[in-house]
């Protein structure tokens, strides 16, 4: 990771209009507060000193996921090149969270950002042999052109946003 | 007309006014997205050939792959199955289903569930099926058949849909808008997934090493079908595994871009099931997820179907490399105007579509809209798995010529010259011998030319050979190009280089002005020129899918040139078709060694004459001018060989200012425009090439084009004529 990969990686979310804020782990709440509408579910963030504010539901029931406004989740890498997120289905739920809600927050540390999909797959690799079972590659909201125009959030989030964790 | 071409014609038409606006728009939007999305890439052409190799080993490897994935697939806690054929595929789905006691299955899409048509297999034991993917419920709510493989309902204009809904559901507030349209189905199909017991994906790729799918989606719904319901179904013929999750990278970078023009599609899902991922019972609304008692259960149905015989068929062994892109639906101009519902068939659409269908479903399926592929070639360099997919195209139009014994064979048999058996239609068996109608339409010319064009002859043409009234037909020279040169002494002295113009049977009887040009050219620039008696490139024949023959021409062509070239001597072709044969197809037909030689000393004739000038022949020996303007059309085949830019390059040296158009093909591709049961396709095609000639900008502008059959195209389109342009730059004598 260097520099130029995360000035990469901000291009490509601008481009496909995804909004992104860099955090340190304290100002992780108040991005947080910032981005999302009530209600809003999410599940623990796996980083060092960051933790999911009161008012985040982190044990959500499927009434909550219907009726979330954001769901708030890590994301195991980005990729510079697309603005892509990697969010990996978890026993909590990663994969439902990230999924239902009209936004989708995806929490990111910054040195897991990697340049390209050629290294996205070296991760991949090493993930799926060693046990984890499944990652969305996911760029930008879910679309659809099907009803004769784009539109966003066909069936997932209507919005991403990326919190970058610098450390 | 016949009745069959009638009805065919009719068929077109009717598709052409209802679907051809909204299919055209998007697949052109989706081409031009390939376009400018690959250019994102740093080595395209490397990543393409690296995911060919990858599909080249993977299907070298199946058996071994297969039984890979089945123990790792059971490592994993799943089930695999391997059906057969459709039947035993959709028993096996059924009785998944039954087990389950399921009520509702959901669907992402998945161009092989349509294959085996398995939501009729499960409506029938009462099982509720609905598709999620928006295009797909589209069809499903319509009750109408995919016209694309990637965008299922491109066919349907927003207002047909907005009329659609409002008709189905009653809306209190009736819908009008994109965006009311997808709310309304996010909300309707929300709720249907929330009380499935059954989620069926399909997978665009599985990998052997740890048994991961990757789902390629804009939506997610594929997410929500694969992550709700208990129970997981995902269904893929037998040649969607590939060896590792590493593999997989090339085709994630490739697939978006070469469909629909997305650098990446939303999501790609890579799920290795049964996931972890707890499920969402909303049957239990109030009980936290991670509470919920998930146990899941997988099971991939691979379909065999005709697959295994395709991997073990050499020629339609390639189109099992396909990854169901798109690109050569969206890159092809018949599709562009018709869609799928006329060039497709059972399931599979567009250019592809033809080897799928001859391997899955038959070759009378493949039969009823393989002519619709010219042989243009546009989608060969779309190809993210570089599949000949023309040459698909004409093996399988060789198989039905063979197939196909209902015409009439004595009226002709012994009057052609192919080596072809008695199945070939009239229609094919004429134009395909068109070497030697023209070598009679010279002789007997102007008289043959009179004849041919009076109101009977046009008639029985109509009604035998189905060879359309409307079109004009070529005018035969009685002096050949042939017998023009040996007429006459080499101007050169002092050679710079020494060359053969190939006569290519057009420029040779019907076009000889631009033959004629072409020696004056050359021999400007110091090369000395030789137009020896070769037979035809067998271009013609190899159209109408007769391979054996154009293999008879391949074998005369080169025994005809290979001592010219011993000589030292470059071979100049005129006709890019021609070009092209020497460059691709007849890899098919010579040895190895000698398809090279043939191919590396053959040069486009504006390609050579850029070449001479490059270095440092003098331009002033050709005709200059002072920022003429002129339209340019490049040939189809020339593009795909990379040879646009030379004609384009002369011209501008030469002081021309050129204007290129920009469209496919120009719809005429040879003998296709000729045939009454494609006229008005071809017509509507070369419209858009009207179009472009037409603008304030390029209106008064002389027009150029390179192939014989875009001359005959633009001679139709439009009122100012047109010329090759080796015409504007040859010295006048």
């Amino acid at each position: 990771m260097s520099t130029g990969t995360v000035a990469t990686f901000e291009d490509s979310l601008e481009r496909l209009e995804v909004g992104w804020t860099h955090a340190s782990p304290g100002e992780v709440a108040t991005v947080l507060r910032e981005v999302c509408d009530d209600p809003a579910v999410g599940v623990e963030l796996p980083y060092d000193g960051v933790e999911l504010p009161s008012w985040v539901n982190t044990d959500p029931t499927p009434a909550d996921l219907r009726d979330a406004n954001a769901g708030i989740t890590a994301a195991g890498i980005g990729i510079a090149d697309y603005g892509s997120v990697v969010v990996q289905g978890t026993p909590d739920g990663v994969e439902p969270v990230s999924l239902f809600g009209d936004l989708h927050v995806a929490v990111l540390r910054e040195s897991d950002i990697v340049s390209g999909m050629p290294e996205a797959f070296e991760w991949l690799g090493e993930e799926f042999r060693t046990g984890h079972d499944s990652a969305i590659i996911a760029t930008g909201p879910s679309a659809t052109a099907d009803m004769g125009a784009l539109v966003k959030g066909a069936h997932g989030p209507k919005d991403v946003h990326v919190v970058i964790l610098d450390e | 007309m016949s009745k069959a071409r009638e009805a065919k014609a009719a068929k077109i038409r009717q598709l052409m006014e209802t679907e051809g606006d909204a299919v055209g728009t998007s697949t052109r939007g989706f081409n031009q997205g390939r376009y400018d999305s690959v250019q994102t890439l740093d080595d395209y052409e490397g990543l393409k050939a690296e995911a060919r190799e990858i599909k080249e080993d993977a299907i070298e490897r199946l058996p071994e792959l297969l039984g890979r994935l089945r123990e790792t697939i059971e490592e994993n806690g799943g089930t695999m199955y391997i059906a057969d054929d459709a039947a035993d595929a959709n028993r096996y789905i059924r009785e998944v289903c039954e087990d389950e006691e399921a009520e509702r299955v959901v669907k992402s899409k998945s161009m092989t569930s349509e294959e085996i048509e398995v939501n009729d297999e499960l409506e029938a034991a009462d099982v509720d099926v609905v598709e999620t993917d928006l295009g797909e419920w589209v069809l499903q709510v319509a009750d109408e058949t995919p016209s694309h493989i990637v965008a299922p309902a491109i066919h349907k204009s927003r207002e047909a849909i907005a009329d659609l809904f409002n008709e189905t559901f009653e809306p209190a507030e009736p819908l009008e808008t994109a965006e009311e349209l997808t709310m309304f189905a996010r909300e309707q199909l929300g709720e249907l997934i929330e009380g499935a017991d059954v989620g069926m994906t399909g997978a665009n790729f599985i990998t052997a090493d740890t048994g991961t799918m990757a789902l390629v989606t804009s939506e997610g719904n594929a997410r929500k079908t694969a992550v709700v319901p208990d129970t997981h179904v995902a269904v893929a013929g037998v040649e969607k595994v590939v060896p590792t999750v590493e593999d997989l990278q090339p085709f994630i970078e490739l697939i978006g871009k070469s469909g629909t023009g997305q650098d990446i599609t939303s999501y790609i899902s890579l799920l290795t099931p049964p996931v972890e991922s707890p499920t969402v019972d909303f049957d239990d609304p109030d009980t936290p997820i991670t509470e919920t008692e998930t146990d899941r259960d997988f099971h991939l149905v691979l379909i065999d179907n005709g697959r295994l015989d395709m991997r073990d068929d050499e020629q339609l062994r390639e189109t099992l490399y396909c990854i169901r892109c798109s690109a050569c639906s969206n890159v092809c101009a018949n599709f562009q105007h018709v869609g799928g519902h006329a060039f497709g068939g059972e399931t599979y659409s567009g250019g592809i579509g033809t080897g799928w269908e001859a391997g899955v479903e038959g070759l009378d399926s493949a039969a009823e809209f393989n002519d619709l592929c010219t042989g243009c070639s546009r989608c060969t360099t779309a190809c993210p798995v570089n599949i000949d997919i023309p040459w698909i195209n004409t093996v399988v139009r060789d198989r039905v010529n063979r197939g196909d014994v209902s015409e009439v064979d004595w009226l002709v048999e012994g009057l052609t010259p192919d080596e072809e058996p008695g199945g070939v239609s009239l229609q094919k068996r004429f134009f395909g011998n068109f070497e030697t109608a023209a070598k009679v339409g010279s002789l007997f010319a102007p008289v043959s030319n009179w004849a041919a064009q009076s109101s009977v002859s046009r008639d029985l043409m109509e009604r035998f050979l189905g060879i359309d009234a409307r079109r004009e037909l070529p005018s035969f020279q009685r002096e050949t190009l042939k017998d023009w040169f040996d007429a006459r002494d080499s101007r050169v002295q002092d050679a710079t280089r020494t060359a053969v113009l190939y006569p290519d049977v057009y420029t040779n009887h019907v076009q000889v002005e631009r033959g004629k040009a072409a020696v004056r050219a050359l021999e400007a620039l110091g090369v000395d020129v030789v137009v020896p008696d070769v037979r035809s490139s067998g271009r013609a024949p190899l159209s109408q899918g007769m391979i054996a023959t154009a293999e008879d021409h391949a074998h005369d062509v080169y025994a005809g040139l290979a001592e010219y070239i011993d000589e030292g001597r470059d071979i100049v072709v005129i006709e890019p078709s021609d070009l092209a044969m020497f460059d691709s197809e007849y890899e098919k037909f010579l040895p190895e060694k000698s398809f090279q030689r043939l191919s590396e000393n053959s040069y486009e004739v504006m390609e050579y004459i850029f070449g001479l000038l490059e270095n440092g022949a003098p331009a002033d020996a050709l005709q200059t001018v002072d920022g003429a303007e002129v339209a340019y059309h490049s040939h189809c085949q020339q593009r795909t060989l990379g040879l646009e830019g030379h004609t384009e390059a002369v011209l501008s040296d030469l002081g021309y200012d050129v204007a290129t158009s920009d469209v496919e093909c120009c719809g005429m591709a040879g003998s296709f425009g000729y045939k009454s049961e494609y006229y008005e396709l071809s017509m509507d095609v070369g419209s858009e090439l009207r179009e472009q000639f037409q603008t304030d900008e390029t209106r008064d502008r002389t027009v150029v084009a390179s192939g014989t059959s875009c001359l005959e195209q633009l001679d139709s389109l439009l009122r100012r004529p047109s010329r090759h342009p080796v015409e504007l730059v040859a010295p006048r004598r």
